[in-house]
């Protein structure tokens, strides 16, 4: 099925693709039909910087397991939301 | 020289879409002589791709005049189809009006080829079957495929930028009649989203025609993905050429 399931937020920060870094502006997060990935549905990242085109975007695609695993290591990685950014 | 099956010639050229937009298409046509049935082919969500193009070569292989609108144009024309994709989904998805436009233009250009006999098909691939049934009820059209269209019935979750709604208040409109093959396995659209369609068009005393394969889900016919199902592929297809053979005489 094409799930349609996404989430769009802006965020600030940096990546790199194969060539060069990009500032990114905008994140999606959904889980779809993958470009690449030998799945039928993959978490689908996408780090873009609409101002610089479409061509201007990093993408990652992960099975559940390997994304279930990422947003933990994510939110273990993290400072306490309170201490802003820690030292 | 007379038109003999396998010869084809295909291109990239320009049409007029939706709103008088110049858009690019992807033509692909029968070599020889003769009159030919054409067929719009609408692409999935992934975009534009190499793998929808293919298709679009096997309908001309099969002796109908084939076009597939470039849907992610106008957002992203030079990038990837993979980025073009990206860009739409981040704009909320292909505006309903602006594909009914585009498969508008993408038919009168097939109706304007020496070779078309005038008759013109639509054919629509996981969002793309939406689609299809979206332009075969808002456009004059003779005949109509849905491969694993979700969203006909059942609305997809209202989350994120997608903002779509389900299609089946329009099957009064439908302009022609409708081949849908679906997936047993798939979730969406689920086997009670299909007999919800094919109640309600026999209801409204609608021609169709709906089989759905056990042991494929969604995507079935895609061969460069894992949900391809080879059995359930080889039965659509011959159903295909059955069902525009008869409508579209290609």
């Amino acid at each position: 099925m094409c799930t349609y399931v996404t989430e769009k937020l802006a965020v600030q920060g940096s990546a790199k693709g194969t060539a060069t870094w990009l500032p990114v502006t905008v994140a999606m997060v959904s889980w779809d039909h993958p470009q690449h990935a030998a799945a039928e549905h993959t978490l689908n990242l996408d780090f873009l910087d609409p101002a610089r085109g479409p061509s201007a975007r990093v993408a990652v695609e992960l099975c559940e397991e390997s994304a279930r695993a990422l947003a933990r290591a994510i939110v273990a990685t993290l400072p306490p939301a309170e201490s802003q950014g820690g030292s | 020289m007379s038109y003999t099956a396998d010869a084809l010639t295909a291109e990239s050229l320009r049409i007029t879409g939706h709103g008088g937009d110049e858009i690019e298409a992807y033509l692909a046509r029968p070599l020889g002589e003769g009159q030919f049935g054409g067929v719009v082919v609408i692409h999935h969500m992934p975009g534009y791709d190499r793998a929808t193009k293919e298709i679009t070569r096997k309908f001309a292989a099969n002796g109908y005049l084939a076009i597939m609108p470039h849907l992610h144009f106008r957002e992203a024309g030079g990038a990837s189809p993979d980025d073009a994709a990206a860009a739409v989904r981040a704009a909320g998805g292909v505006p309903d009006d602006r594909l009914v436009g585009d498969v508008a233009g993408s038919a009168r250009h097939l109706r304007s080829l020496a070779a078309s006999n005038g008759r013109v098909g639509v054919i629509g691939f996981c969002s793309g079957g939406r689609q299809a049934f979206l332009a075969a009820c808002s456009l004059q059209l003779e005949a109509a495929v849905d491969c694993y269209g979700a969203g006909v019935t059942g609305a997809p979750p209202a989350q994120g930028p997608f903002r779509f709604t389900p299609l089946i208040g329009l099957a009064p409109r439908l302009s022609c009649p409708l081949l849908g093959l679906f997936g047993a396995e798939d979730r969406f659209p689920s086997p009670e989203h299909v007999a919800e369609l094919d109640a309600e068009l026999t209801r409204l005393g609608k021609p169709h025609e709906f089989h759905s394969f056990v042991g494929a889900g969604h995507g079935f016919f895609a061969v460069d993905r894992p949900s391809y199902r080879v059995e359930a592929a080889n039965d659509g297809w011959p159903l295909i050429w059955d069902f525009y053979g008869r409508l579209l005489g290609g």
